[in-house]
């Protein structure tokens, strides 16, 4: 089966390694059989709501995110049309805020997002830099563990009643304060962890790509597991290194 | 008084340092200094007769030191931070050290160059380039740039400023600068087929439009335009032309300056070092150099401290290239996929402060071009699995692939697998090169660094 990935941005929001993400979907998909085709979507160019299966946004420098982000909220109806019908959606870093209700700048000037995700965010002096550690229960009751990297002076928050990614065992997360991290919308996630994300969590990296073939499909497909011990590893020394060095300024 | 006081406390305490092993000692007694009095590094730079000479860049700073410091070695005696401590502690043990010193000659951080320049206040500066490099550490790559812009406006206009114009960002600070000297590479047969993953500058320093490259050299450097509001890469006053690139034994190039023109055989390899060559040929030019010296120097030049080594080890060699960021780790694996493509390779990820928290920018890299040849990786350091990681999932064969997160098991897996007389490809980040580095020399092959000097 072929899953249709649209990535926006690539040549602007890459600053956090996003291909690696892609690498990862694209090669775990292929080991299941799958063909992973993904499209860019850049400057210019609508979001066609059926054509894909799943959404990427990465992160970029500031200037980098000042380019495109007006014309990431020309996009909005397209994108949000898209999710509504289904498609998967992976917001990293500053994906994520922008992905957002506002952005709120140094200046105290608001700056329109998406509007996808229920949240703001508020740029601060103060840049939350290092290794994180999250809990997460995507499905009920199945408790798993997402280890990554922040570096952002944005503090998010969520609005009452929203669903986060995670709870912060080790790091900064959206604001430095909740313990909350990320926000998730149905089969939309956002979240600041990089890393890459998915290369040293790999049952995360499946839950996207589960999500997006069920928008294909109409019903989750079941992908046998894949040997991943390197994965293991590495997720065993990120998550070692959040619990030591996290959330320390 | 004072400040002779201490000086003498100060040295003593690098003395200390070295005698304890805790290391080179070549930024504890500029630590010190600094925490007594901030301003004494002011007063021992401005007892130097000829003045301060500074170089910042995110690649290249280390070897373009040295090789300037090779190009005017028999002219003035220098004080020169060769071990690569360039923080204003590091510029201070260095003053501390440099008994006698007429000029001074310092590499400093990226991050640093506002607050060195301000205190040194250099006769000349040369800047390099500016690529993402350890985003954890430095912030944005626009946060750098700024704090450049700020030093060079601050700079008296009797100093010599040296820029690369090839780098967007770079060539921009000539705008209010006239006399500034600017250097590129203009030579197309050598250019990119295409701008890399991990160029950075590539939309328009003024008006945010993706610049058009008529050349691109090294990451975003080379001869751009921008199509909307016409900022253009500088008119160049030093060029390098006819670039020939002798795999990983040297490059060749025509060196061309207002007084003239030399052709140049460097004995290190790749373009980047043409680069290095052409900022230590435009900075030793400001200070004083002639054409002859500078194409002497740069001709005895040998290789900066870990940057591109050869150790003989038994009957084996090491040859040993710094990684650090996107843009110098694809220049690595570039020099070496043009010398003869390595079927073994041990690289090594380690994610201390100096070499950077934050490890994404390993899938930055190109290592692909890698691949074909290699039968063998060892990927080692604190974050081997995350390393091995970046190969799996660009394609390698997971069997081809160890994980063997000690370097010294590590550098003995990889030499296993040379066999005598060969050569063993080591590619690793700055504490990993530090390390390693230390493991050789206690096997008696290389000194501490600590113990090098220039003749």
């Amino acid at each position: 089966m072929r899953i249709v990935v649209g990535h926006l941005y690539p040549d602007y929001l890459n600053i956090y390694a996003d291909r690696g993400n892609i690498a990862v979907l694209a090669r775990r998909a292929a080991w299941r059989g799958h063909e992973l085709e993904v499209r860019t979507v850049s400057v210019g160019e609508p979001v066609q709501p059926g054509e894909h299966d799943l959404l990427y946004v990465g992160g970029g420098q500031d200037r980098e995110q000042e380019l495109v982000a007006e014309d990431l909220v020309a996009k909005a109806d397209g994108v949000l049309a898209a999710v509504a019908g289904g498609a998967a959606l992976l917001a990293v870093c500053g994906g994520y805020q922008l992905m957002g209700r506002s952005y709120r700048d140094l200046n105290g000037v608001d700056l329109p997002g998406v509007g996808l995700f229920p949240l703001e965010t508020v740029a601060g002096d103060a840049r939350m830099i290092g290794d994180v550690l999250l809990e997460c229960e995507l499905e009920p009751g199945l408790l798993r563990t997402l280890a990554g990297f922040e570096n952002h002076a944005g503090r998010t928050r969520l609005d009452p009643g929203a669903d986060a990614l995670g709870q912060v065992v080790a790091g900064f997360g959206n604001d430095g304060e909740s313990g909350y991290e990320g926000c998730r919308v149905g089969r939309a996630v956002g979240t600041y962890l990089h890393g890459p994300l998915l290369p040293r969590n790999p049952w995360f990296a499946d839950w996207i790509l589960t999500q997006a073939v069920a928008h294909r499909l109409g019903e989750q497909p079941v992908f046998e597991p894949l040997p991943d011990e390197l994965e293991q590893q590495a997720h065993a020394v990120s998550a070692a290194r959040a619990r030591t060095r996290g959330g320390k300024r | 008084m004072r400040l002779a006081v201490e000086i003498a406390l100060a040295r003593a305490a690098g003395r200390l340092s070295r005698l304890a092993r805790t290391g080179g000692g070549t930024t504890v007694p500029g630590k010190l200094l600094w925490k007594v009095d901030p301003g004494a590094v002011d007063r021992l730079a401005a007892r130097l007769p000829l003045g301060s000479a500074l170089i910042s860049a995110t690649n290249g700073k280390t070897t373009t030191t040295a090789m300037t410091a090779e190009i005017l070695r028999g002219r003035v005696r220098l004080a020169h931070n060769r071990s690569g401590a360039n923080l204003v502690s590091g510029v201070a043990s260095t003053l501390l050290d440099a008994r006698g010193a007429e000029l001074g000659l310092f590499e400093v951080d990226e991050a640093a160059l506002p607050e060195v320049s301000e205190r040194l206040r250099p006769r000349a500066v040369c800047l390099g380039n500016l690529f993402r490099d350890q985003l954890d550490r430095y912030g944005e790559l626009e946060h750098v740039a700024a704090g450049w812009r700020e030093a060079v406006r601050a700079l008296p206009t009797e100093a010599a400023l040296a820029l690369n114009g090839d780098d967007p960002q770079v060539g921009d600070l000539s705008r209010d600068r006239p006399e500034a000297v600017v250097f590129g590479v203009d030579d197309p047969v050598v250019a990119r087929p295409a701008l890399q993953h991990a160029a950075d500058s590539k939309y328009c320093v003024r008006c945010g439009t993706p610049y058009d490259y008529a050349a691109a050299y090294v990451g975003h450097l080379g001869d751009y335009r921008c199509p909307t509001c016409g900022h253009a890469r500088p008119p160049l006053d030093v060029v390098a032309r006819q670039v020939r690139l002798g795999g990983l034994d040297s490059v060749a190039f025509r060196l061309e300056t207002p007084e003239g023109s030399e052709d140049v055989t460097l004995r290190v390899p790749g373009l980047y070092n043409v680069y290095n060559a052409l900022a230590a040929a435009t900075l030793a030019r400001a200070l004083g150099a002639s054409l002859e010296e500078i194409r002497a120097g740069l001709e005895r030049f040998n290789a900066a401290f870990g940057r591109f080594e050869r150790i003989a080890v038994g009957d084996r060699r090491l040859l040993m290239l710094l990684i650090k960021n996107p843009a110098g780790a694809n220049e690595a694996v570039r020099t070496i996929v043009d010398g003869d493509a390595p079927s073994l390779a041990v690289i090594a990820l380690n994610d201390r402060i100096a070499d950077g928290r934050d490890v994404s920018w390993i899938w930055d890299v190109d290592f692909e071009p890698l691949f074909a040849g290699l039968d063998r990786l060892v990927a080692t350091g604190d974050r081997a699995a995350e390393l091995a990681l970046r190969f799996k999932y660009g394609g390698l064969d997971a069997d081809a692939i160890e994980v063997v997160p000690s370097l010294e098991r590590a550098l003995d897996r990889g030499l296993e697998l040379t066999a005598p007389g060969g050569e063993l490809v080591l590619l690793p980040t700055y504490t990993a090169m530090l390390a390693l580095r230390q493991v050789v020399a206690e096997r008696g092959f290389v000194r501490p660094y600590w113990e090098e000097r220039a003749a």
